[in-house]
């Protein structure tokens, strides 16, 4: 049979999706392993134990100084400006988007602003936040805000445009007033998509987390990474920025599965990453 | 009664741009006709629905309706069938149902809670079996084949209990068989309700057996260099009696203008 026409077992495509996983962890290994023959103080690539040393003492271990898990404190400052963020994101994305995708005036208003805000590169404006909100949680929440929200409704203004006319139609010939179209129809067929948004929101999302809080902060995983980055610390790094992926790569597939679970309809048809 | 007729067009024109659509369609029909519309592909069948929906505004003419102009956008008093995309694709069946009376009930939210709901549920019961979906009420319309969606879509568009339905080829997705089943629902809720229907259709011998009278669209005036210099109108208006069967005249005959394939 045509290798187009297989489809691989449960078992088998768990596997085959651990392989290059595997692979990346070994091909470290064997460098790290030879680069230690020749130097076993070698700061670049430590050894997976070594590595995990360093985790487990991020994790487990009070720091000296502080007296706080700096693992635990770094991922919850973090999770906590990230989250704070998208949340705003995720409610201007919301109102703004079905307002444009919904009401022809209000699209002809603000859909070229909203259009040309979003090409304002976000890193640009973060000094000109550090300076109005200062160096505390505001400017960094602001940041993720203006990177996120202006794609944001951007998508969701265009999911609520493909809502089919008939749709439309119909409800309005059911007696449907404006509002009643929009809780009824717009909104549960435009929440889906708004997931969609959030997900796809988050990864520019972390990349100013990290940078505002490489910039300027006092916690936060970015923070850290940047901080350790001047005793060529990898054997905290490496682990850092793995914790980085793993809490991304978990809250992406939460949202996943909150759409599946929330949303039905949605995926009767066919496959969705 | 020999009363004024419930629907009258006058000098119905529609242009978009450049190119006419319709052109000087004048029309009268009474209370409870069932019109089938047959005519080419782009000759404005589908234009001239979506005119009687208010879904379009003419560029001349108007639309009566019992006397008085039809509202300028769509209304509860006209029910609307699409091809496509007539069903709520996030609502299972019986709450696809329970829309109007939500809509009516709650002016805010548009939606019933708890007993409410329940009871709205239920009441949709007897339209379910009718329309042979209750062992399918708690599915989504992704979930049912084509023909138990376009009978939950026509369900739906009497829900307000339209004065006109129109359907707008309805049944053109259908397989033949699934298509005579629909046939009969519908003819039978048009008895039972007597209402007016405009149904546009692809298919000659469906615009036959529904129709009380068959319109078709067609161009008078045809100029090969520029196609889109005239529209179309009622070329014939024919009158369909019980014996339906004699005398058919084909569609070549109806349609001298169409370019031979």
């Amino acid at each position: 049979m045509r290798i187009t026409n297989r489809k691989p077992s449960p078992p088998v495509a768990f596997l085959l999706g651990l392989i290059p996983f595997l692979a990346v962890l070994v091909a470290y290994a064997v460098a790290s392993h030879y680069r230690r023959l020749e130097n076993p103080a070698d700061k670049l690539l430590p050894s997976l134990s070594d590595i995990g040393s360093a985790f487990l003492r991020m994790a487990f271990e009070a720091d000296r100084r502080s007296g706080n898990y700096l693992l635990w404190l770094d991922t919850w400052d973090s999770l906590w400006r990230l989250g704070s963020g998208m949340l705003i994101s995720t409610a201007i994305a919301l109102i703004l988007g079905i307002s444009i995708g919904f009401v022809a005036h209000v699209r002809s208003g603000m859909a070229p602003f909203v259009a040309t805000f979003s090409l304002i590169p976000p890193i640009t404006i973060l000094p000109i936040l550090f300076i109005i909100f200062g160096l505390g949680e505001v400017s960094k929440i602001m940041l993720i805000v203006i990177g996120t929200a202006p794609v944001m409704v951007r998508g969701i203004s265009q999911a609520v445009m493909d809502i089919p006319r008939e749709m439309i139609i119909k409800a309005e010939t059911l007696g449907a007033s404006v509002w009643q179209m929009v809780t009824r129809i717009v909104l549960p067929q435009t929440l889906p998509q708004l997931i969609t948004a959030v997900r796809l929101g988050l990864v520019p999302a972390w990349i100013f987390l990290v940078s505002a809080e490489a910039i300027a902060s006092t916690s936060g995983l970015g923070y850290r990474i940047f901080l350790v980055r001047r005793y060529l610390a990898m054997d905290v790094i490496l682990p850092y920025v793995a914790w980085i992926t793993l809490l991304a790569f978990i809250i992406d597939r939460l949202l996943r599965l909150l759409s599946k679970r929330a949303f039905p309809w949605h995926h009767l048809k066919g496959d969705s990453l | 009664m020999s009363a004024a007729p419930q629907i009258r067009i006058r000098d119905l024109s529609m242009s978009y741009g450049e190119s006419l659509v319709l052109e000087r369609v004048n029309l009268e029909v009474e209370q409870g006709a069932f019109c089938t519309i047959v005519g080419a592909s782009g000759c404005g069948k589908s234009t001239f629905l979506r005119l009687l929906l208010s879904q379009e505004t003419p560029t001349r003419g108007a639309i009566e309706l019992n006397g008085t102009p039809i509202p300028p956008e769509p209304t509860p008093d006209r029910g609307i069938v699409f091809q496509r995309y007539s069903v709520f694709p996030h609502l299972s069946v019986e709450d696809n149902l329970i829309m109007a009376s939500e809509f009516e009930a709650s002016r805010w939210t548009g939606r019933l809670f708890g007993q409410d709901r329940k009871a709205a549920r239920e009441m949709v019961s007897e339209t379910l079996e009718k329309i042979g979906l209750a062992p399918a009420r708690k599915r989504y319309p992704a979930q049912l084949s084509g023909g138990m969606q376009q009978r939950l879509a026509i369900a739906q568009a009497l829900l307000k209990k339209p004065d006109i339905l129109l359907l707008d080829e309805p049944f053109g997705a259908l397989d033949p068989g699934i298509r005579a089943d629909m046939h009969e629902l519908l003819l039978g809720l048009w008895e039972e309700l007597s209402m007016t229907v405009f149904m546009v259709t692809h298919d000659i011998n469906e615009a036959f057996k529904l129709g009380t009278r068959m319109l078709v669209f067609d161009k008078l005036r045809h100029d090969p260099h520029a196609p889109d210099a005239f529209g179309a109108t009622v070329t014939y208006d024919l009158p369909l009696t019980n014996d339906r069967e004699s005398s058919r005249p084909s569609l070549d005959e109806l349609l001298p203008s169409r370019p031979n394939p």
